[in-house]
């Protein structure tokens, strides 16, 4: 997802000349191209990130298109009131990257781990938040958020290869994209963890002749009510899948829209606990120990659908 | 220009404005207005033939919450209409207690949390340089405000990139929201700290006219470095009640103190 980043950027950087890129003193062996092209145009601010989103905040007043980038806890969170009020109160062609969505940085531990992110983010007025899942939704989230007017969050993960995807719609901001048609459940990710749900899915079909409705939704806010609403009358359940806290996340947009629905589909989350993790190892270890594997999550839609 | 005059009409107006609506940041309004003069009539050379200019300073008042002083040197100036400041801080106005990007032409950068605009002002004046503009940013900061760690990572990078078009003013008044910065955190030495950080700095009564438009004049002070005026005022100025005075950072005169201030004022 890096490098699909890191070339998508060179790209607009060429077409673009009032594109700039600030990091936080992050991006070794990933920015040295970048640098050396446009090295006008780009800027290690130092380990302060409250500045990077002020001085962002400044070039984008005065015309320019910025991306920032750093580890999602000090993109996000460090420096959470100058997003709000300089960027989202102001509503600036402020482009913020972070990298580790989840439990990408494992074994680093709990400063570096991004659970709460989305949660945040979301609730910013003016604010767009995209979480790719394949290196082409990076591409396309990239391009799509230099177009688009506003700040915009893009949360990335790490690439787990290219997902074969039946889908053939083009990237929208705001519209999911349908991974797989299926009649009988739902599942919606977002994020690098749709290839669990699609091993899941992929189980369900294989062991017990259940055909899932595959949804990547890479936009989480606006999120995309449509897809929910229709899956919610067509397939019998809905389960919403992120590499997230359960609190505010992908499961809580779903939640918002199907409770203020008519349409009572069961529904479930499956995200990480509220709760920082007790035992460290990397990403697997503790997706696994929070229940998000392919086969837990396939055994509780089980039990889900058989009512228990 | 008489500066004097603008002073007193306008310290008029403030008060008045603050009076009508209750408003808190009488004080920090009062302690600001000379800069702000100095900065308006002298400085910047803002006005309406030039405000839609690309290649004109940019002013961001980063205490955003001495914001009916700049409304008021903007009514002055006409970039808002003088009838407006009767709506300061009152239901359905357009005139909020605080800086709101949008609300008044003049007005460019949100601010009202402090610690803001210093950093906003740096990525300007990088644009600036980038688009090869030679105008200036000015930034007018409280003195409570550089207790905020982000006013040091902007001040230590522009003093990296050597933003000789970045002039900062610290409106330094001693007072800040519940007591005396010697008492609460002390920002001394305060001159030592901005030349640490690579600013070249200039100290100056902040509410004597000559000295401050001197000074302003003469910026970058140094070609290679942002320059700072650390600005000597008074919290309350032009008021005797209110001079120097804690309270006055949220109070709102009443019908009796207005009148007396206005008396003081004629």
């Amino acid at each position: 997802m890096r490098q699909s980043f890191v070339d998508t950027i060179i790209d607009l950087a060429k077409n673009n000349k009032n594109l700039f890129l600030l990091t936080g003193d992050l991006g070794f062996s990933v920015f040295e191209g970048f640098k050396k092209q446009f090295p006008k145009r780009f800027f290690d601010v130092g380990v302060a990130e409250q500045n990077m989103i002020g001085v962002a905040a400044g070039l984008a007043l005065s015309g320019k298109t910025v991306f920032v980038y750093s580890i999602i806890p000090f993109a996000t969170m460090r420096c959470f009131e100058q997003i709000r009020n300089d960027l989202c109160m102001q509503d600036l062609n402020v482009k913020i990257v972070g990298m580790g969505a989840g439990l990408h940085y494992g074994i680093a531990g709990s400063t570096h781990h991004a659970i709460e992110d989305i949660s945040i983010m979301r609730s910013l007025p003016n604010m767009t938040v995209i979480c790719p899942a394949t290196p082409e939704d990076t591409r396309n989230a990239f391009r799509a958020a230099m177009l688009r007017k506003g700040p915009v969050y893009i949360r990335l993960g790490k690439s787990h290869g290219i997902l074969d995807c039946k889908s053939k719609q083009r990237f929208s901001v705001g519209k999911a994209s349908l991974i797989k048609n299926g009649d009988d459940i739902t599942i919606i990710a977002s994020g690098a963890i749709l290839y669990d749900a699609k091993e899941c899915a992929d189980y369900l079909l294989k062991n017990n002749n259940i055909k899932t409705r595959l949804i990547n939704m890479h936009t989480i806010k606006p999120i995309d009510k449509n897809i929910i609403l229709k899956a919610s009358k067509e397939t019998k359940a809905i389960f919403s899948v992120e590499e997230h806290s359960i609190i505010g996340g992908l499961g809580s947009a779903i939640a918002e829209v199907l409770a203020q629905s008519k349409n009572k589909a069961l529904f479930k989350i499956f995200g990480l606990p509220d709760a920082y993790p007790k035992s460290f190892g990397d990403r697997n270890y503790l997706l696994k120990k929070s229940g998000l594997s392919a086969m837990k999550m396939a055994s509780d839609i089980l039990k889900v659908l058989r009512g228990r | 220009m008489d500066y004097q005059a603008i002073a007193k009409g306008l310290r008029k107006q403030i008060i008045m404005m603050h009076a009508k609506s209750n408003g808190s940041h009488v004080g920090s309004a009062l302690s600001s207005l000379d800069i702000l003069i100095v900065l308006y009539f002298c400085i910047l050379k803002i006005d309406r033939a030039t405000i839609g200019s690309k290649n004109r300073n940019t002013f961001i008042l980063s205490k955003g919450h001495a914001v009916s002083a700049l409304y008021a040197v903007l009514a002055k100036k006409g970039l808002l209409a003088g009838k407006y400041l009767k709506r300061y801080c009152i239901n359905k106005t357009g005139l909020p207690g605080h800086c709101t990007k949008g609300c008044v032409k003049g007005i460019e950068v949100s601010t009202g949390s402090l610690g803001h605009g210093l950093s906003i002002g740096a990525g300007m004046a990088l644009a600036k340089k980038h688009d090869g503009l030679r105008s200036k940013i000015f930034v007018l900061l409280s003195d409570g405000e550089c207790d905020e760690g982000s006013v040091w990572e902007a001040a230590m990078f522009a003093g990296h990139h050597k933003l000789n078009n970045l002039i900062a003013i610290i409106d330094y008044n001693k007072i800040q929201a519940f007591g005396r910065t010697k008492e609460v955190l002390d920002l001394e030495p305060l001159k030592d700290k901005w030349e640490a950080f690579g600013w070249s700095v200039k100290e100056v009564n902040g509410h004597n006219f000559k000295e401050l438009s001197r000074v302003l004049k003469n910026v970058p002070f140094n070609n290679s470095k942002p320059s700072v005026v650390i600005a000597h005022t008074i919290k309350g100025k032009g008021v005797s009640f209110m001079e120097n005075k804690l309270e006055w950072h949220y109070r709102s005169p009443d019908n009796e103190q207005l009148k007396m201030a206005l008396r003081e004022l004629e």
